[in-house]
């Protein structure tokens, strides 16, 4: 993971992710020292790794592990597995994303990365790689608690007496 | 207990939607001993289908049909509304807010404004006085009938911190239609936080767990789910004769009537009369005025979202727990007819506040912001908007939906009146979180439209609209509009409070009308 201040120059070695083919047409996504991976079945190793590096680019967390950006990853493979219009978006939005400097754009630096994102926001590759991130990333309830929000409450109660009024900086007049 | 009715059996009154308006008049009705059909599009949840997720309860509530916004709404979703049993009181926040005195007398009050349709309402507060009376105790209103007022949570106490030190004098926990004790078997709020998701306790007023439950009992009463009004059927002299329907299988049926009242809300009741065209009727029931899916109001609205400098965690407790009424007076010296209401709005979890707070933004400075989420304070600002000849709800000439029937086209566009308000509402709204010290605010535009009115308006002069003081159409005597359609001027309050009150009025002349019929 990154550390503020330190501008990451290679996303992909400093981060210890791998993906590796599978003979079945997917690939796996390993963490850092294959503490956790993600299976997909459809997209091939480099849209699967280009897809996890621009998820982290869009909404990059400290807070958040790789394996929470994997899960989008997973949730994009599983829409375009049903989705053959999905797939066939994906691949050429990577290779859209490969062709801005010539080389394989999760390869690039940072700053170079996000500059070539900036400047295909309003395609539809981007849209919908976006529009994914907020819902596989912020809808995952493993994250919520990173963010302090509470999630569902019916089943604990409700807030009546978990803190629904409990705020203790506002002055007193 | 529940009872059947034979489709050719036309002493029944035919109720086209279950919500606030059809489901009150139903059993309003039905109390009265008259024999009631509620055809309702959607299907019949319990309080086991409510969960704590909002994506989930969106697809499972929503009108998903498909509609067509133009002008300023959102294309695909230009209203967020429901297609289930209780309607849009399944979704609502609760808000129960009387009118005043001055907003049902718009035209009068505000003048000739360019652009704008303006008319006085037929009726008066003091005409509605007692029925707003009754709404508020069937509803349990707080701060009404010696009910006390809900506590106020996090959000509500920055909100009421920032308006004491900006200058407001009236801001509390508001006329909430949630119970704050026990009452009417329903148990008080247990401030889970869903409200617009479904009350999973059913601590808010629905008529999914209120009013049909209480009109089956009469045993005058009959619901059906799934069922899908395509088109009100008339005879010879004019009169309304039975309503045609899809049930869930698709497959059609026509229930007799003595009378038929449509509820389906302000793009669905418009629709279902414009579909009703016949020979005698060639622009569709009850439109000789032309009026029918004309002046649609879906009030100036806006939101303000403010990181503050300390922990809020605005998703706890009551989603609309507060208000502030200073600026509903009116008072023309702001720049703009007409006031608006401020009042508590979270965020709709993590995820909406990434999807709304900023939309199209993604990259490190708003990851950052979002990792504030806890930090943030909300609120929303709606206000009465002017009706407009141009917005409403037309068909589509050729698009067709699941059922066949033209899919609706509907357009609104601001007046400058609705965007001078939104401005002085924004910066009066970014004013009382500044006043605490806000590190950010963020003013953000009108979500999809859940306050929907005008359609077929109420009007003095048959000419001027679609139906008289009790909602009986002005063409067709035996044919009413019983929701928020029938509102001649949209005011400042949350709409639902006078669509029940109106309900009520009207249970009332319809048992008259139809005693006297007999």
């Amino acid at each position: 993971m990154q550390s503020d201040g330190l501008p990451r120059r290679d996303f992909l070695r400093t981060s210890g992710i791998t993906v590796t083919a599978l003979a079945t047409g997917g690939s796996v996504i390993f963490g850092h020292n294959h503490a956790w991976a993600v299976a997909t079945t459809t997209l091939d190793p480099h849209t699967t790794q280009t897809l996890l590096v621009m998820t982290h680019d869009l909404f990059p967390h400290q807070r958040l592990g790789e394996q929470y950006y994997a899960v989008v990853v997973d949730m994009l493979d599983k829409q375009a597995a049903s989705d053959p219009a999905t797939k066939q978006l994906l691949i050429e939005g990577v290779t859209m994303l490969d062709s801005a400097h010539g080389k394989s754009w999760a390869d690039l630096p940072d700053g170079t990365r996000v500059t070539v994102l900036r400047g295909v926001e309003k395609t539809a590759f981007f849209t919908t790689v976006r529009t994914k991130t907020i819902t596989g990333l912020y809808g995952n309830p493993a994250v919520y608690k990173m963010f302090g929000y509470g999630g569902p409450s019916a089943p604990l109660g409700g807030y009546i007496n978990r803190g629904f009024d409990d705020i203790d900086w506002l002055p007193k007049t | 207990m529940a009872r059947t009715f034979d489709l050719k059996d036309n002493s029944v009154v035919v109720i086209v939607g279950s919500g606030a308006g059809g489901g009150t008049l139903a059993n309003e009705l039905a109390q009265k001993g008259i024999n009631v059909v509620c055809l309702e599009a959607g299907p019949r949840l319990t309080l086991a289908d409510i969960v704590n997720d909002n994506d989930t309860m969106f697809a499972r509530l929503s009108w998903l049909d498909k509609r067509i916004g133009t002008g300023d709404l959102n294309a695909s979703l230009p209203l967020w509304v429901c297609k289930t049993v209780g309607g849009t009181t399944v979704h609502w926040a609760a808000a129960a807010l009387r009118f005043q005195e001055h907003e049902f007398k718009g035209r009068t009050t505000y003048g000739d404004i360019q652009g704008a349709t303006l008319l006085d309402w037929p009726l008066t507060l003091a005409d509605l006085a007692p029925f707003y009376d009754k709404a508020e105790d069937k509803m349990g209103v707080t701060g009404t009938h010696d009910i006390p007022r809900l506590p106020g949570n996090n959000n509500y106490k920055v909100m009421a911190a920032g308006a004491k030190r900006v200058g407001y004098k009236e801001f509390h926990t508001g006329n909430m239609a949630i119970n704050s004790q026990p009452r009417d078997g329903r148990p008080a709020c247990h401030q889970i936080g869903f409200c617009m998701e479904g009350c999973a306790i059913g601590a808010k007023w629905s008529t999914l767990y209120t009013e049909i439950p209480k009109a089956e009992a009469t045993g005058h009463f009959e619901l059906r789910p799934n069922s899908m009004a395509l088109h009100v059927n008339h005879d010879a002299n004019g009169l309304v004769t039975g309503v045609v329907y899809a049930d869930k299988d698709g497959n059609h049926h026509e229930q007799k009537a003595r009378a038929v009242c449509i509820a389906g809300n302000s793009v669905e009741t418009p629709r279902l009369l414009l579909n009703s065209a016949s020979s005698k009727f060639p622009d569709g029931l009850a439109n000789s005025s032309g009026q029918v899916g004309r002046n649609f109001m879906r009030h100036m609205s806006g939101t303000v979202y403010a990181m503050m400098p300390g922990r809020v965690n605005f998703e706890r407790g009551t989603q609309m727990a507060g208000i502030i009424k200073d600026e509903a007076r009116f008072d023309p010296k702001r720049g703009f007819a007409g006031g608006y209401e401020i009042e508590t709005l979270p965020g709709f979890g993590l995820e909406g506040l990434a999807t709304n707070l900023v939309p199209g933004a993604w990259g490190r400075d708003y990851a950052d912001i979002l990792e504030m989420y806890d930090h943030f304070a909300g609120m929303w600002l709606v206000g009465e908007d002017l009706p407009q000849a141009a917005n409403g709800v037309t068909l589509h000439p050729t698009e067709k939906d699941q059922y066949g029937l033209p899919v609706p086209v509907v357009h609104f566009s601001d007046h400058p009146n609705d965007i001078a308000m939104r401005n002085h509402a924004h910066t009066a709204g970014a004013a009382i979180y500044q006043s605490l010290g806000a590190k950010q605010v963020f003013k953000l535009p009108p979500f999809s439209s859940t306050h929907n009115m005008g359609t077929c308006r109420q009007s003095a002069n048959p000419r001027d609209g679609v139906c008289n003081s009790y909602g009986q159409s002005h063409d067709i005597p035996n044919l009413f509009i019983s929701d928020g359609s029938q509102f001649t001027t949209s005011g400042a309050e949350n709409p639902t409070l006078t669509i029940v009150a109106l309900a009520i009025r009207q249970s009332g002349y319809i048992a008259d009308h139809l005693n006297k019929r007999e």
